[in-house]
């Protein structure tokens, strides 16, 4: 069974906003550059599958997979669109691959997040008709609820959770990819608008405007059209509960099912010795510490205290969010999981500049489909076949 | 033989098709899916991955739909992907878990398609108005009738078809429909009744159309290891096929779907399929207006460009013909909830190889059958080849 | 539908059930509002509508000049290297003659409409547009030729309903 590899990867943003571009040309623009760095391939002739993600109310469409082939070269070729975030199009371009089928896979999602004039409104619209939407209230007031338990639960501080702020925000002034970077201390994020207490304005990622597109290959493509491939070697995809009623409110309960597949399949059995680095879903800051302890990368109530320590720092012994985060990146909506994805590529190949990690072989990828959902997505990285 | 492992349905269900039923989505979907488990002999925990098919969220109203399924479609605590190809979903869905099993990654997967129209307020054809590009031709007031107008004025213009030989295909199918314990339009129609119904968008009358309903449709996919374990008679997913062509409908021709030819191209290149009218036991093209059954069939291959017509006059997609199409009475007859129509012909193909059709069974002990939705703006097919 | 399934679930209700409150039910309106970013083909398009011309790109690959224009070419996958205005004349690809509204209510006057190959542009390069004047709908024909009626240019805003509708013209 081949191995599969990420070849090319192309990505234009992310900005606040890109009155300039329509989503289309914002496609057009990073399907060049992934096709470019993929070996110079013509999307006409090399690829076999196109998977591109996105949700019909994010763009203001009633079916958007309509206007999607011909930017990415795919008008009468192979291409469907997968309704969630971009790494469950990794996902599905992996197992496409794996059925010995296909040999080329390219991967698409965007965010055109400015031009959504109604956001909280269409989140909210992503309530339970009939249990949850009538209660009205700014959607991010799950996320409140949430915090609350994760807190009381694992005994993590809100300091610990500003941390992360700091840290993904400081990060983020290396990467211009970024959109938010911003070089601010503890006590501005704690003293930052309470929103949905405990969540004050400062820990909740900003959306913002860009597009990502990745060329996938076979093993033998792979070899033959470039000499830096990065290995997809562990996929994990889970589901939790759509019921706000019922699910578990500290443990992530999704990303560590996920973890738990993807970690088998890439032989992973120590994730904090075996991986170098890791880009973790921080859609509010203490998803991030949620997450980290989901992952396995500590146990329940420590991802807290191990940022505060600044272990998970750029020259932490463990980085987390060497890209800045969402929180520093800006929340690319469907493609916040390729925007993890992307870094791990960039620094596994080296070419991260001022924010590469030494040595770093073997990188983790992480993504969370946001409220209400409880649907997360693993990948493990490497270098190495 | 394809793909690292052999594919198998194994399993399938279906709720009826009403135009409004008391279940919510998910509730349909769960009543889908249990029943193509017990057919499969399986239970929920025998699952490893789950795959859903939906159109618009603009119907159940629900945005991020897929996640709003998940429970009802047994996807709790499992990894689960929702797919989303326009119209062609339905066929597409069952594409999907193909691969979650053919790659290797999972034993089993269980694939539900479920639409509630009738949420959709003040009329389910409103969420079809944002379909189109909001800047060239929303404003312009396009609607889902007037594209189906033009590509079916089109396609009697190219080929010199008359509004008649298009009506057999209503008569028949609604027909058909009349032996389907599931169907919301049954009847015994004439094709005058057909060319007197109301004109709703000249050439498109009343009922050349298909009409909005709830429903859902599942099928549980396992690998040929476990096939062998729950069943003697399982089906073989041998080609799976799709194609989308460029969104700019405006400048292309009509008349013949290249897209629909693609996907057909690229499944029975899989499965080993060189001469399709001939290999071609049983065929569920996709019908959501009479014209498009005949429409298909030539993208199909199943006949040559514009012959379509005549097959049908000749009685040649009969049930009882030579080559059946649309036995199960098609979206005509039992009704379109979009994505539970398409898988619904796939089910209806997985029971005629099984021989479990019932009085809808056609003759000669079918081997092969296919299965195909389109979706989109004009735009996207996808082909399903089984096999017994 | 299997001869092995004896029932199959659904309990069907009626739309007065609705209206008769023997069902229950939530109502909601969405509030989904958007302002799509034109982008750099179609603002000039738009444009250029102001100005009572219609505007089209071109591959100097595959030799189409293309409209609606856009910034690259899907069949060669390239940037497309040039503008350049077509005709407002142009022929009737095919046409419909809608008796319902989007919400599927019955109109009280026809609404025509038909894609036109316009004249200049290659070979099926349509768009979208209603068609009036036209007298007797029965009498409408593919091939039919057809010119633009613009709004007069003061109440032109820059969008496709510059355009008032397409008219058949004798040659």
């Amino acid at each position: 069974m081949s191995e599969v590899a990420i070849i090319g990867v192309g990505c234009v943003g992310f900005r606040p906003m890109t009155p300039e571009l329509s989503y289309k040309e914002l496609m057009f623009e990073a399907a060049v550059k992934a096709y470019e760095d993929a070996g110079g391939i013509n999307p006409r002739e090399d690829v076999d599958i196109f998977v591109a993600c996105s949700e019909d109310y994010l763009e203001g469409f009633s079916i958007f997979d309509e206007f999607v082939p011909d930017q990415l070269g795919a008008a009468l070729r192979h291409l469907f669109t997968v309704t969630g975030d971009g790494m469950l199009g990794l996902a599905a371009a992996y197992m496409l691959i794996k059925t010995g089928q296909f040999d080329t896979v390219v991967l698409e999602a965007h965010s055109k997040a400015s031009d959504i004039l109604t956001y909280t409104d269409i989140v909210q619209f992503g309530f339970d008709p009939i249990f949850n939407r009538p209660l009205g209230g700014h959607p991010y007031y799950v996320a409140g609820l949430e915090m609350t338990r994760y807190l009381y639960e694992t005994c993590t501080t809100e300091e610990q959770c500003a941390q992360v702020v700091v840290k993904n925000k400081r990060n983020a002034l290396l990467n211009p990819h970024a959109a938010y970077g911003a070089n601010i201390t503890l006590d501005q994020v704690m003293h930052s608008e309470k929103l949905f207490h405990p969540l004050k304005k400062l820990e909740i990622s900003t959306p913002a405007d860009g597009c990502i597109v990745m060329v996938l290959a076979s093993e033998k493509v792979a070899e033959k059209l470039t000499d830096k491939p990065i290995w997809v070697k562990g996929v994990g995809w889970c589901t939790e509960t759509p019921s706000l009623e019922t699910r578990d409110w500290t443990r992530a309960v999704y990303t560590r099912l996920a973890a738990e597949m993807a970690y088998k399949e890439a032989k992973i059995t120590n994730p904090w010795r075996d991986i170098d680095f890791a880009e973790i879903h921080d859609l509010f800051a203490y998803k991030e510490l949620q997450h980290m302890e989901a992952l396995k990368l500590c146990d329940y109530g420590e991802a807290g205290k191990l940022t505060e320590d600044g272990l998970t720092s750029l020259n932490g012994e463990f980085p987390v969010n060497p890209s800045g985060g969402l929180l520093g990146m800006g929340y690319g909506l469907e493609a916040s999981g390729l925007q993890k994805v992307l870094e791990v590529v960039i620094q596994l190949r080296g070419e991260a500049g001022a924010r590469q990690i030494d040595d770093a072989e073997v990188g983790l990828a992480h993504t969370w489909r946001g409220i209400p959902t409880a649907t997360g997505v693993v990948a493990v990285l490497s270098k190495v076949k | 033989m394809f793909g690292k492992k052999r594919v198998a349905i194994v399993g399938a269900g279906v709720t009826l098709f009403r135009r409004n039923l008391k279940e919510t989505g998910k509730e349909l979907a769960y009543h889908a899916a249990k029943m193509a488990l017990e057919q499969a002999g399986m239970e929920l925990h025998d699952i490893q991955s789950v795959v859903v098919g939906s159109a618009p969220d603009a119907f159940d109203g629900v945005h991020m739909k897929g996640e709003y399924l998940a429970d009802g479609a047994g996807a709790y605590h499992k990894p689960y992907m929702r797919v989303f190809v326009g119209g062609a979903t339905g066929v597409f869905a069952p594409l999907a878990g193909w691969w979650h099993v053919a790659s290797g990654k999972f034993d089993t997967c269980l694939v539900v398609c479920e639409e509630k129209m009738s949420s959709c307020y003040p009329h389910p054809q409103y969420a079809f108005t944002t379909i189109f590009d909001p800047i060239l031709e929303r404003p312009i007031g396009m609607n889902l009738i007037w594209i189906f107008a033009l590509e079916m004025n089109r396609y009697m213009h190219k080929h010199n078809i008359k509004k008649e030989d298009i009506a057999l295909v209503s008569v028949k199918n609604k027909r058909n429909a009349l032996d389907n314990p599931i169907a919301q339009l049954a009847a015994n129609i004439t094709v005058e009744d057909v060319l007197n119904s109301e004109i709703m968008a000249w050439p498109v009358q009343r009922l050349d159309v298909s009409p909005t309903s709830d429903g859902a449709a599942a099928v549980v996919l396992v690998s040929e290891d476990v096939a062998k374990e729950v069943t003697d008679n399982p089906v073989w997913i041998d080609g799976v096929g799709w194609c989308i062509d460029s969104t700019h409908w405006t400048n292309r021709d009509l008349y013949y779907p290249d897209y629909v030819e693609y996907a057909a191209r690229m499944a029975y290149k899989m499965a080993g399929i060189k001469n399709p009218p001939k290999e071609i036991d049983v065929a569920e093209p996709y019908d959501p207006f009479d014209y498009k059954e005949l429409h298909h069939m030539e993208g199909l291959l199943l006949c040559k460009k514009g012959e379509a017509p005549k097959l049908t006059r000749e009685g040649v997609t009969q049930r009882d013909g030579d080559l059946p199409v649309c036995p199960s009475g098609g979206l005509l007859g039992v009704g379109n909830p979009i994505s539970a129509a398409g898988l619904m012909k796939v089910c209806e193909i997985f029971w005629q190889l099984r021989g479990e059709a019932g009085k809808r069974q056609v003759p000669g002990d079918p081997r092969t059958g296919v299965a195909q939705a389109w979706g989109d703006l004009m735009q996207y097919s996808s082909v399903i080849v089984l096999r017994r | 539908m299997s001869v092995k399934i004896k029932h199959y679930p659904g309990e069907e209700i009626e739309t007065q059930d609705f209206r008769e409150g023997k069902v229950l039910f939530e109502s909601f309106k969405p509030k989904a509002k958007y302002a799509w970013s034109a982008g750099i083909a179609i603002s000039r398009f738009l444009e250029e509508l102001k100005n009572g011309r219609i505007l089209a790109s071109t591959c100097s690959k595959c030799k189409r000049i293309m409209v609606p224009p856009r910034i690259y070419c899907e069949k060669c996958f390239k940037p497309t290297d040039g503008w350049t205005y077509v005709k407002d004349t142009g022929t009737i690809n095919t046409f419909s003659v809608s008796f319902i509204a989007a919400d599927a209510s019955r109109l009280k006057e026809p609404i025509v409409v038909a894609i036109i190959n316009l004249d200049g542009a290659s070979e099926g390069m349509g768009i979208v547009h209603w068609l009036n004047e036209y007298g007797d709908w029965r009498e409408i024909k593919i091939g039919m030729r057809v010119k633009a009626v613009w709004k007069p240019p003061e109440e032109r805003v820059g969008a496709i309903t510059d355009i008032k509708y397409f008219k058949p013209i004798k040659e």
